[in-house]
C-alpha cells in the first residue's frame, strides 16, 4: 500500500456516499412536493455552471471560453428560473389564515 | 484562494443542496430549503468567480445577467398547467451546458487546472459526462415538444409514439458505435477531435430516438427519467473536472429522478423498461369495449349539485382531465360553497394525476385549496366506505376498479377506491377509454352518474346550481 491516491478514487467515494444521501433523502420528500422537487433539483444541478464560469475564464477569448460563456448562460437560465419557480409554488402552499378551515 | 479553502467553500454548498431536499420532506419546512439551495448557489458561483478573478470576469457577469433575466422572467409568466414544458426545457439546457463544458474541457484542459493533454481517466469520465448531457439535451427537446403539443407541426413531436421497423435495432447499433468511438477517444492521446465529436453526434440522435416512441400517457415517467439523466451528466462533468460539488449535487438529482421514475412506474403498473421501449398504447384492440349492452346513468350538472349538496362527506377525486380543462379554480369554488354548508370536502391524489409527478397537488395549490384538506391515494382509499359522493373530475384509469380483477392488463396498478362510496358522480368529457385503452366498470354502476361536459363548465354550472 504505497504511493498517491488517484483523484478517480477519491470522486468515486463521493460519489457512491452522495447517491445513497440522495436515496435516503428523496425518499422523505412527501408526495404533494414532488413538482417543486423536480424544478428545485433542476436549479442544483445547474451548479455545472462552475464548470462553465472555469472554461470561459482565461483571460484570453478564445473558442473554448466562447464556448464557456454560452454554456454560463444557459445555466444561469435554470439557476434563476429553477429556484424562483420554485419559490412561487412553495409560496402556494403556504399555510392560510384559520378562515380557510372547516 | 487556496485549492484547500474552495473545497471547503464547495462542501458547505453541497450541504446546503441537501438540506435544500430535506425541506422538502414538509410543507412548512421547504420555503427554508429553497433558500438553502438559493444560499448554495451563491457560494459556489462566488468562489468559482474567485478562482478566475484575473480573467474574463466581465464576460460571465455579462452571460449571467443575460441568462439569469430569461430565467427570471419565464419562471414569473409560466402557468402552473405549464410546469412540465418548462421543467423539460430546463432539463435541455443543463444536458446542453455539460455538452459544452466537456468541448471546452478537450479543448483547453489548463483552464480547468487538468494536465495538458489530458489524462486518461479523465478523458473516459469526459466520454460518460457529455454522451450523457448530449443525449439529455436532445431528449428534452422532444419532451419538451411533445408536452408542448407541438406534434400538429412537426411529426416528431408528436404525443403518439412514433415508431417504424427495426426501431430497436437501429437504437442498438448506435449505442453500440457511439460507445465504440467514446473508447477510440479514450485511447487515442490528448485532443481526438474526431472520435470526440463523432461520439457527440450520435448521442444526441440517439436522445431523439429514445424519446420519440414514448407516449403521453408515459411523459411523467420521461419527466422523471431526464431530470435523472441532467443529475448524472452533471456529475460526470464533476468527475472529469475532479469536482466533488459537482459529483455530490448531480448524484442527488441523479437519485432524485430516479426515485420518482420508480414512483411514476409503479403507480402506472409499468415497467421501467417497457416504458423505455415505448409504443404503449399502440398495442391495444385486445381488450374492445363492449359497452353496446351496458346502459350508463348520466345526468345534469343541476342533478349533480343536488346529490352534492345533500351529502354529508364529499370527496374530489380530480384527473387529467381537470388539468386540460384548467378547472381547478371553478372546483376549489363549489368546495368552498359546499364547506359552507356544513358538508365536509377532501381531494384525493393519485400519484400520476397531472402531467408530472406532484402536478395535480401544485395545480390545486394554486387554487388556494388548503393542502390538510388534499390527501395522497393511500390516506384516502380507506374511508371511501363513509363517504356519500365521490367526485371523479377528469380521471378514468386511476379509479378504475377492473385494477382489481384478475387477468386485466392492469391487474395490481394501485387506484383511488372511489367505487366504494356510496354515491359515485363522474365528469368525462365522452365514454372514450382511457389511455390503457380500457372500459371502466365503474362507469356502468347502479351507483354511478355521468355528467358529460367540459370539466370546468360542468363545475361552473354545479356552483350555479348549489346557490
Amino acid at each position: 500500500m504505497t504511493g498517491t491516491l488517484d483523484p478517480t478514487v477519491v470522486n468515486l467515494v463521493v460519489f457512491v456516499l452522495a447517491v445513497f444521501v440522495g436515496y435516503h433523502v428523496i425518499w422523505n420528500v412527501t408526495p404533494a412536493l414532488h413538482t417543486p422537487l423536480m424544478s428545485v433539483t433542476n436549479a442544483i444541478s445547474s451548479v455545472i455552471i462552475v464548470g462553465a464560469i472555469l472554461a470561459a475564464g482565461p483571460s484570453e477569448i478564445d473558442f473554448g471560453s466562447a464556448l464557456g460563456a454560452v454554456a454560463v448562460a444557459l445555466a444561469a437560465v435554470n439557476v434563476a428560473g429553477g429556484f424562483l419557480v420554485t419559490q412561487r409554488m412553495l409560496e402556494m402552499f403556504k399555510k392560510k389564515p384559520k378562515a380557510e378551515k372547516k | 484562494m487556496s485549492a484547500n479553502l474552495v473545497a471547503l467553500w464547495y462542501l458547505a454548498a453541497s450541504v446546503c443542496f441537501i438540506l435544500a431536499l430535506k425541506g422538502l420532506s414538509s410543507p412548512e419546512t421547504a420555503r427554508r430549503g429553497n433558500a438553502f439551495g438559493i444560499a448554495g448557489m451563491t457560494i459556489a458561483v462566488v468562489t468559482t468567480l474567485a478562482i478566475v478573478a484575473k480573467g474574463r470576469i466581465d464576460l460571465i457577469l455579462v452571460a449571467m445577467v443575460i441568462g439569469g433575466t430569461v430565467g427570471a422572467i419565464v419562471s414569473r409568466r409560466v402557468q402552473m398547467t405549464q410546469m412540465p414544458e418548462l421543467v423539460a426545457a430546463m432539463h435541455s439546457l443543463v444536458g446542453m451546458a455539460a455538452v459544452l463544458i466537456a468541448v471546452a474541457v478537450v479543448n483547453n484542459p489548463g483552464a480547468f487546472g487538468e494536465h495538458d493533454p489530458l489524462p486518461r481517466g479523465n478523458r473516459l469520465e469526459l466520454f460518460i459526462g457529455s454522451f450523457v448531457g448530449a443525449i439529455t439535451f436532445s431528449g428534452s427537446v422532444i419532451a419538451f415538444g411533445k408536452l408542448a403539443g407541438l406534434g400538429k407541426k412537426f411529426r416528431l413531436f408528436s404525443s403518439a409514439p412514433v415508431v417504424f421497423r427495426g426501431q430497436h435495432a437501429l437504437n442498438l447499433v448506435l449505442a453500440i458505435a457511439m460507445i465504440g468511438f467514446g473508447c477510440a477517444f479514450f485511447l487515442a492521446g490528448g485532443k481526438a477531435w474526431t472520435p470526440f465529436l463523432v461520439m457527440l453526434g450520435i448521442a444526441f440522435v440517439l436522445g431523439v430516438l429514445i424519446i420519440i416512441p414514448i407516449g403521453g400517457a408515459d411523459m411523467p415517467v420521461v419527466i422523471s427519467m431526464l431530470n435523472s439523466y441532467s443529475g448524472w451528466a452533471a456529475a460526470g462533468i464533476g468527475f472529469s473536472l475532479n469536482n466533488t460539488m459537482l459529483i455530490i449535487a448531480g448524484s442527488l438529482v441523479g437519485s432524485s429522478g430516479a426515485i420518482l421514475s420508480y414512483i411514476m412506474c409503479k403507480a402506472m403498473n409499468r415497467s421501467f423498461f417497457s416504458v423505455i421501449l415505448g409504443g404503449f398504447g399502440a398495442a391495444e384492440g385486445a381488450v374492445a369495449a363492449d359497452s353496446s349492452q351496458k346502459t350508463v346513468r348520466s345526468g345534469s350538472a343541476e342533478d349533480a349539485a343536488f346529490l352534492l349538496a345533500n351529502a354529508e362527506s364529499v370527496v374530489i377525486v380530480p384527473g387529467y382531465g381537470l388539468a386540460v380543462a384548467r378547472a381547478q379554480h371553478a372546483v376549489k369554488e363549489m368546495a368552498a360553497k359546499l364547506i359552507a354548508k356544513g358538508i365536509s370536502v377532501r381531494y384525493a391524489i393519485h400519484p400520476v394525476a397531472g402531467r408530472m409527478p406532484g402536478h395535480m397537488n401544485v395545480l390545486l395549490a394554486e387554487a388556494e385549496v388548503p393542502y390538510d384538506q388534499v390527501l395522497e391515494m393511500e390516506d384516502i382509499n380507506g374511508e371511501f366506505g363513509t363517504t356519500d359522493v365521490a367526485l371523479i373530475l377528469g380521471a378514468n384509469d386511476v379509479v378504475n376498479p377492473l385494477a382489481h380483477e384478475k387477468g386485466s392488463p392492469i391487474y395490481g396498478m394501485p387506484i383511488i377506491e372511489a367505487n366504494k362510496a356510496r354515491t359515485v358522480l363522474v365528469n368525462k368529457r365522452s365514454m372514450a377509454a382511457g389511455y390503457a385503452g380500457l372500459d371502466n366498470p365503474l362507469f356502468y354502476m347502479d351507483k354511478t352518474m355521468m355528467v358529460f361536459g367540459d370539466a370546468k363548465k360542468v363545475v361552473e354550472d354545479m356552483v350555479k346550481a348549489l346557490d
